[in-house]
């Protein structure tokens, strides 16, 4: 990440250390946390997480899997309908908001509309019955690590929506709390805010080592902000790991559809006699995975950075037709149908709906859509055919059936970790 | 066509210029309708005496003088200020309990809500001629008739289900983050209300005192029947200026006048926090 280096973000980050005090962090155990609201919706099912002290751990989900509603969980604004939550080593799953020791950014920001800056951010100190010279002394501190001093004394509406923001982040760091939860704060800003954002609340969070449970639905922001990356999906948790483990071992079909941007392409292949075919392309597996003895019908996942213009380097090989072309600058987006059925499961319909950009509508339905990320001079032409090659060694294969990913079953660089 | 490009762009019609008027016209006759009785409140009220009479009604007087008003005040006054002892608790009151109650009932939920709110409003449907023997009753074992407390007590009572449902209406439209946020901020139920939710809802305050302080000073039942004559509101006071024998007209008129100044009061005062926008800021860009 670049911006982590940039000047005006690394200044405010030395006084942070000075001025607030760090306490010892602890962590966070969900266990068997289940949500169900009054109606039926089951908001969370079976949910079991730990998170570790200081950690920085990123929830991500389509919409509606449940990721506001898990925040909520662990603040105390919503009971669980079953299991137990602990923060450090006291079990809070029946306290209240106000007795549990975490803040909280809301996804509207949430500011008191009638109250200053300075009350805003004084505000849960004030609740907690601190006084008014050591409340004024650690807002005025926040709101200078913020970049806020000008503006303690104005109400919000007077505040543009990075300001708001601001404030709304300063409200939560000044109590000090053991836990910050963060649902979706950086949602309605510009994207170029966005950015700098990011990388300010990384720097933060190095300087403050609070525990953190950041949602958003912005993979990008997962896989930048995250230590670890939580993957729900309608409730479940699919995949707790590294952003790395994550993008390279995904464990089912939705996670690796979801993770990634533009996301995996998949194809349904058949695997006999030690190698996987689909459209005419043949790829070995390797000898020592299961999947090289018997025959199966897979998925196969194939990453757009895995693909490549053929260079006759015994890769095997694709011939293709673009059918679009996108050019971002300093690399290319080469979109093309592949002669072989479509997935059309259920989890890469979730996870591709979530991320709203679907090329594939502009192509053939009925055929798989594959897009490769080549560098900004390959000699592409929308309609002129090429030869694409595939990394074999970079294939994700998936159990048609279940969605699981087969990678244990073919890979042997990944070892026992993770799951 | 042609016109467009010499007068400033307007679409209109091109009947609108008499539509216009016309309209205006209708709207003044109805205004002037609406302000008949007032007219003749203001004049009678400011006549000499021996100008007052029936058949000269609608003239308007040979000198204005403002001597009605001071010779009846001093009859007047008493129960202008029991009302005014009455009426302000009463609204304030009333207008606080119906806050919490509208809070309670729109953003800190319990079970069994949503069937204690229909009670709650079933009680501005009640009659008051039918509650007005028990509840005399009651007061009276509870020696609260006679002065003015058990009549401030009915008020507050009275209007508890028009002020919740104001507020309960205006609550429902806030976030409800705003009123989590409070939470983990570490309010407890009483300083979210206090110092999050109450403040937000100022336009709501308003037309809850509004309403509590016109329609507890314009009772007249209550007062007649709970207060005995030291503690008379201005209205019971009034209906015996204006019941004697020979009515004089001019007295009424300036009594009735002055009696009316504290609700109009209370109306410009309050009014302006009608104003809307208070929620700003609240939530992102
Ligand atoms: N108070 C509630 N009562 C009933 N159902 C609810 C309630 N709150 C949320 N839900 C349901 O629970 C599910 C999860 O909602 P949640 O707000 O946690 O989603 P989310 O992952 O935060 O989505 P988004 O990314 O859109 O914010 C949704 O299906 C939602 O409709
Ligand atoms: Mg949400």
């Amino acid at each position: 990440m670049s911006e982590k280096t940039s000047e005006n973000q690394a200044a405010p980050a030395t006084t942070l250390t000075a001025a607030i005090s760090t306490r010892e962090p602890v962590g966070i155990r969900l266990e068997n946390v289940s949500k169900r609201f009054r109606g039926g919706v089951e908001a969370i099912k079976d949910v079991t997480l730990a998170v570790a002290p200081g950690e920085f751990v990123v929830l991500v989900g389509p919409s509606g899997c449940g990721k506001s509603t898990l925040l909520r969980v662990l603040a105390g604004l919503e009971e669980v309908s079953s299991g137990r939550i602990h923060i450090g080593d006291k079990d809070v799953t029946t306290q209240l908001p106000q007795q549990r020791d975490v803040a909280m950014v809301f996804q509207s920001y949430a500011l008191y509309p009638r109250m200053s800056v300075r009350g805003n951010i004084g505000f849960g100190l004030r609740m907690r019955g601190i006084g008014k010279d050591e409340r004024r002394r650690r807002v005025e501190e926040v709101a200078q690590v913020l970049g806020l001093e000008h503006l303690l004394d104005r109400r919000p509406a007077a505040l543009s929506g990075g300001q708001r923001q601001r404030v709304a982040m300063g409200r939560a760091i000044v109590r000090e709390p053991q836990v910050f939860l963060m649902d979706e704060p950086l949602s309605n800003l510009d994207a170029k805010l966005r950015v700098s954002m990011r990388a300010q609340l990384t720097l933060l969070h190095k300087r403050l080592g609070v525990t953190t449970v950041y949602v958003t639905h912005d993979q990008t922001e997962a896989m930048t902000l995250g230590q670890r990356v939580a993957v729900l999906r309608d409730g479940v948790l699919q995949q707790v790991d590294t952003p790395q483990q994550l993008f390279h071992h995904p464990v089912n079909l939705f996670v690796a559809a979801f993770i990634g941007s533009p996301s995996m392409n998949f194809v349904h292949a058949t695997v006999s006699n030690g190698a996987a075919s689909f459209a005419g392309v043949r790829i070995p597996v390797r000898p020592d995975s299961p999947l090289a003895r018997g025959d199966r019908k897979v998925i196969v996942g194939v990453r757009p950075t895995s693909l490549s213009l053929a260079s006759g380097n015994g890769q095997p090989e694709l011939a293709v037709t673009p059918a679009i072309v996108e050019d971002l600058g300093d690399e290319r987006f080469v979109i093309f149908d592949v002669d072989a059925p479509r997935v059309d499961t259920e989890a890469t319909r979730a996870a591709v709906e979530a991320q709203a950009a679907d090329d594939a509508l502009l192509v053939p339905l009925d055929r798989a859509t594959f897009t490769a990320r080549l560098p900004a001079g390959t000699p592409v032409t929308v309609g002129e055919p090429i030869t694409v090659a595939l990394d074999p060694d970079r294939l994700h294969f998936f159990d048609p059936a279940t969605g699981a990913s087969l990678e244990e079953a073919t890979s042997l660089t990944r070892g026992a970790s993770s799951r | 066509m042609k016109t467009a490009a010499e007068a400033p762009t307007r679409i209109r019609s091109r009947w609108s210029a008499y539509v216009t008027t016309t309209r205006y016209i209708v709207l003044f006759a109805l205004v002037c309708l609406f302000l008949i009785p007032v007219y003749v409140l203001l004049v009678t009220a400011m006549k000499d005496p021996a100008q007052v009479s029936p058949s000269r009604m609608w003239q308007l007087p040979d000198s204005f003088s403002l001597d009605t008003f001071g010779a009846v005040w001093p009859v007047l006054e008493p129960g202008f200020r029991n009302s005014v002892l009455m009426a302000v608790p009463a609204s304030i009151i009333s207008s606080l309990l119906g806050a919490a109650n509208g809070f309670v009932l729109a953003k800190w939920r319990f079970p069994g809500a949503d069937i204690v709110f229909p009670l709650i409003l079933f009680g501005m449907f009640i009659p008051y001629q039918a509650i007005l023997i028990p509840m005399r009753e009651l007061l009276t074992d509870w020696n609260l008739v006679g002065g003015l407390s058990g009549l401030i007590l009915v008020h507050i009572i009275y209007g508890l289900p028009i002020t919740t449902l104001i507020f309960r209406s205006y609550f429902v439209t806030i976030s409800d983050e705003l009123i989590d946020s409070a939470q983990v901020d570490g309010a407890g139920m009483i300083r979210t209300l206090a110092f999050v939710a109450l403040p937000i809802a100022l336009p709501a305050f308003a037309v809850s005192m509004i309403w509590q302080f016109t329609s507890a000073w314009n009772d007249f039942l209550f007062g007649l029947v709970l207060t005995s004559t030291n503690s008379w509101p201005v209205t019971v006071a009034l209906n015996n200026i204006a019941g004697g024998q020979v009515v004089p007209f001019h007295e009424a008129m300036a009594s009735a006048l002055l009696a009316s100044i504290p609700t109009l009061l209370v109306y410009v005062l309050m009014g302006r926090f009608f104003m809307r926008g208070l929620m700003a800021g609240a939530l992102k860009g």
